[in-house]
């Protein structure tokens, strides 16, 4: 690691002897999943518990004529079937819009198709019965009538006047439009040696999730309380939502988290279909499970990213960028998701694009349109990947039409380290990033220019390799700019309490949740270090309204940069209060006590004076022995939200080395490297993975990630034969580096680091194989770079 | 053929019979009739690799086999292999490395490296990513996880000696 600037005096909690800050040390909880014996909710079983299938429609637009599900009621096993006229009398619709996306507009959507589905997958009934197997043969008995409409499916077409408009009381197909300008764009091109203008495609593509979502739904009659276990990533949220649809106070929902088989943004969101089991659990007066089967995950797990981007960008010959524009055309589905909604992707492209770099010329425009296809919203870093893709698609074009090295346009624009703290032309504030740091990190790291030597030594061989770069921004830490001050009722702040047990051990509540990222290990690792205490005396509770404080969970990179700091606090807050009755006890005074290796010592000479469960004995069973008037408070609570800066920017380099076959467009990663700057590191090695896994999953889009619609709106490779993804066998070793610049918004200093993998990856790709089809003077736009892809563009098809 | 047929298994060691549906596949006997829901669904068309076992010594895709094809065999499953011990070094591998993060591709993640193993005990780093290429993980982007196996292969290798 290679602090750009140090601050150690805002360190010093964290800076104490045994400190696991910026220490390797394994999660708390692996051994539980490494011996199967993991809690999913995909395993569960309840007293009663009846399964759901949902019979799904087969059109992409179509009014419902009828049902008759006489026959499958009559199926052995089955409880109930339910459609959606039946169900709406339980769960009231929902519109999915925020008061700060501007002009955004959907129109009502119902748990269960009413009238009328709009694409492929939208559920028209709910069949219960004991088994899923049951549930399963009962739905080929149910007969639905459809009368097909026609589909809007091409974006390109959404706005045109001839095609149907999907929501009649809307007016139109477009759901929501921002424009931006800011500073001299058409001067700046005017004023420009060389313009370049490229059109960007990406592929629609989704999380796939290996654990589909999954919920059980529990209702207890008695106690007017329903109980929702769910893989999720925001219990908080979704304890909102089901009340306030359900009719109920918050206080009657509760929610529980336990293992989540991965989530990456496709379990922040509230699926039609699980309103649906919830409303069904009330309306039946038994736990009802549903787990999605792949075919449906694909067809109803949101999708992300089907964008299309025309750019361009101005340049000087010496290299300065002078402007740079996009109009990014998006298509979302018949629905704006809910609670999120489905414009923040396109907002994040409008705020990302040209980030890093210094020009103030900008001009851009996104138009987010409705279509019959599945619902779009957001997923593992958020706009990132395709403001990325643009940005340094453009700079590499730049630097290709001037001739000059691709490091070196990016050493001439991005911007200056010490430039901080500083504005983008979209409005974005950033407080210490690192570009040139992180820049120069990288090309040591990938030894680039023997790297470059190597690939013109096999160009001479008839062997085809491409260096690609790609710097990027991230937004992490977000705070209440994000849902908040739109109307969403979803935390922007965490909780977390720590409470010193009877024989020296701590429990700590917090509110982010674990999704595999390591929220529970980072917790301990902050609340062990701050306190005094070895970490394995430290046991972190989450995922459960009912236990523990109140706040948002864990997504857009805020579980260690905000639920740290919380439990950063909280603990500070405990160990006060431990060592001003350890100075009643010990007749001494706080200053000259600290907490080491689980006991009170003195500060001056580390002298142990009282184990830590020696004084939990005493507060807890003799307090008769304190002094009259003392009340220990071997408890306390913290919250903690970023203020200062609406989020926390991040930033960091990626680099792809890559061959392509140009007799068969195949595409080798050879190599992958990556800095990024993340502030504070807790966990190296947690760091470090989470880079890795949002790489690949960049990688997948990069490559072979795309859900294929025919014109009628049909998704014809809903399964995982057919849609792509990153295997063991295609996939580079990744390296992973560091520069860090803590934020000095909070004593912790972390930001997120949770999607910067997913960011630039694409992108570093994109233009390595760019830079290996060098020699025949073609580039490619487009993602995912298939084989057909690539060979179109050389000419061989 | 839809009438239940009565099956023996020995399954981690344990005789079991049972009454089941010809069309039920081995995973969800496992996971239903057994609860031993270490083995994991995550596509049931065998793609995904999260529901391996091992059955006669073999790893197969337990989605892709009914369970009275099962009838007389010897099941292995990751709750079985973790109590027996068999894997405690690739699992303590995988958990210093850190070479899981959700944890649900795990358990076909470590039957599919111990095949490996059993197999071929100083695998090339590519090898092993060739044997694993059945088994999908989202999280790690696998780097952790072949590292684990070839850190685990290699204190074998030196126990040997």
């Amino acid at each position: 690691m290679s602090p750009v600037r140090s601050n150690p005096e805002r360190l010093s909690v964290l800076d104490r002897p045994n400190s696991y800050i910026g220490k390797t040390v394994p999660r708390p909880n692996l051994d539980r999943l490494l011996q199967g014996r993991g809690s999913y909710v995909s395993d569960m079983e309840l007293p009663r518990m009846a399964h759901v299938v949902f019979l799904r429609s087969p059109y992409a637009h179509a009014e419902i004529v009828s049902i008759d599900a006489a026959a499958a009621r009559r199926m052995p096993g089955v409880v109930a079937v339910v459609t959606g006229k039946e169900l709406a009398d339980v769960i009231t619709p929902w519109i999915g819009v925020l008061s700060h996306l501007k002009g955004l507009k959907s129109a009502p959507q119902s748990a269960i198709a009413v009238d009328r589905v709009c694409w492929q997958g939208e559920a028209v009934a709910a069949i219960v019965a004991t088994s899923r197997v049951a549930a399963e043969d009962a739905a080929e008995h149910v007969a639905v009538e459809y009368r097909e409409l026609e589909a809007v499916t091409d974006m390109r077409t959404a706005l045109d006047p001839a095609t149907p408009v999907i929501h009649a009381s809307l007016g139109d197909n477009l759901a929501f439009e921002r424009v931006l300008d800011a500073g001299a764009v058409d001067q700046a091109f005017a004023g420009s040696d060389v313009v370049v203008e490229a059109e960007f495609i990406f592929g629609r593509h989704t999380g796939v999730t290996l654990e589909p979502r999954s919920v059980v739904a529990d209702w207890d009659a008695a106690e007017a309380r329903l109980t929702i276990y769910q893989g999720t990533q925001a219990p908080h949220m979704v304890q909102n939502i089901a009340a306030l649809h359900l009719g109920l106070r918050e206080s009657q929902v509760r929610v529980v988290c336990k293992d989540v088989g991965g989530s990456f943004g496709i379990k922040v969101h509230i699926y039609a279909d699980e309103m649906a089991t919830y409303a069904l659990a009330k309306l039946l007066r038994r736990p009802i499970k549903f787990v999605a089967d792949r075919v449906e995950s694909f067809n109803t797990d949101i999708h992300a990213r089907d964008h299309r981007c025309r750019g361009k960008i101005g340049v000087r010959r010496d290299g300065a960028i002078t402007a740079f524009e996009i109009d990014d055309l998006t298509g979302i589905g018949p629905y704006s998701m809910y609670p999120r909604t489905s414009a923040i992707e396109a907002n994040q492209v409008v705020n990302l694009v040209g980030g890093a770099y210094t020009t103030e010329n900008y001009r851009a425009r996104a138009r987010v349109v409705f279509q019959n296809k599945n619902v779009m919203c957001q997923y593992r870093a958020v706009g990132h990947p395709i403001a990325c893709s643009v940005t340094e698609g453009l700079v590499d074009l730049a630097a290709m039409k001037i001739g000059m090295d691709p490091v070196e346009i990016r050493r001439r624009n991005l911007i200056a380290d010490d430039a901080y703290p500083c504005a983008s032309p979209s409005g974005l504030r950033f407080e210490q990033l690192s570009h040139h740091a992180s820049l120069a990190k990288i090309v040591e790291m990938m030894n680039y220019e023997a790297l470059r030597a190597e690939q013109v030594a096999l160009r001479k061989q008839g062997i085809h390799r491409g260096i690609g770069i790609a710097s990027f921004i991230e937004v992490t830490n977000p705070s209440a700019a994000f849902y908040g001050v739109g109307g969403a009722k979803i935390s922007s702040q965490d909780g977390v309490a720590v409470r010193l047990d009877a024989q020296g051990s701590v429990i700590c509540q917090t509110s982010i949740t674990e999704q595999g990222q390591g929220s529970q290990s980072l917790t301990a690792q902050i609340v062990g270090s701050v306190l005094g205490v070895s970490m394995d005396r430290v046991r972190v509770i989450l995922g459960d309204t009912d236990m523990t404080p109140y706040g948002g969970g864990t997504w857009a990179s805020r579980g260690a940069g905000i639920g740290g700091e919380a439990a950063l606090q909280a603990t500070k807050i405990l160990r006060k209060n431990i060592l001003d009755v350890a100075a009643v006890i010990l007749q001494s005074t706080p200053a000259e006590l600290d907490i080491i290796d689980n006991a009170v010592v003195n500060i001056g000479d580390g002298a142990p004076r009282i184990e830590l469960d020696e004084l939990a004995r005493i507060v807890y069973f003799r307090p008769d022995t304190l002094p009259p008037g003392i009340q220990p408070e071997l408890m306390a609570t913290r919250h903690y939200v970023p203020r200062e800066y609406p989020f926390a920017f991040t930033n960091g380099v990626q680099a792809a080395w890559v061959e392509v076959d140009t007799d068969t467009g195949f595409v080798k990663l050879l190599k992958h490297w990556v800095v990024e700057d993340c502030g504070t590191i807790i966990n190296p090695q947690l760091v470090d993975e989470q880079i890795r896994g949002g790489v690949v999953q960049g990688l997948g889009a990069a490559l072979f990630e795309k859900c294929a619609y025919d014109d009628r709106g049909q998704l014809t490779n809903a399964n995982m034969a057919d849609y792509l993804v990153p295997m063991s066998g295609e996939m580079p070793d990744i390296d992973v580096g560091h520069v860090v610049s803590p934020t000095r918004e909070s004593e912790l200093g972390a930001k997120g680091a949770g999607e910067a993998g997913t960011a630039g990856a694409a992108a570093a790709v994109a233009n390595a194989v760019n830079d290996a089809l060098q020699p025949f003077g073609t580039t490619i736009t487009e993602i995912p770079l298939t084989p057909q892809v690539i060979l179109t563009a050389l000419g061989r098809i | 053929m839809t009438a239940p047929v009565t099956i023996s298994v020995t399954v981690n060691g344990e005789r079991v019979e049972a009454h089941v549906l010809p069309r039920l596949h081995l995973a969800d006997f496992l996971r239903e009739h057994l609860k031993l829901t270490g083995t994991h669904l995550g596509c049931e068309h065998g793609v995904c690799g999260a529901c391996t076992v091992r059955v006669g010594g073999e790893i197969v895709r337990s989605c892709l086999m009914l369970a009275v094809q099962a009838n007389g065999a010897v099941v292995e499953t990751i709750e079985g292999l973790s109590d027996s011990g068999e894997i405690a070094d690739l699992q303590a591998a995988f958990r210093d490395r850190n070479a899981l993060q959700c944890g649900f591709c795990t358990p076909g993640m470590l039957m599919a490296a111990q095949d490996l193993l059993r197999e071929n005990p100083a695998p090339a780093r590519e090898e092993i990513r060739e044997h694993l290429s059945g088994n999908y993980c989202r999280c790690t982007g696998y780097h952790a996880i072949i590292d684990a196996i070839e850190t685990t292969a290699r204190a074998r290798m030196e126990l040997k000696a």
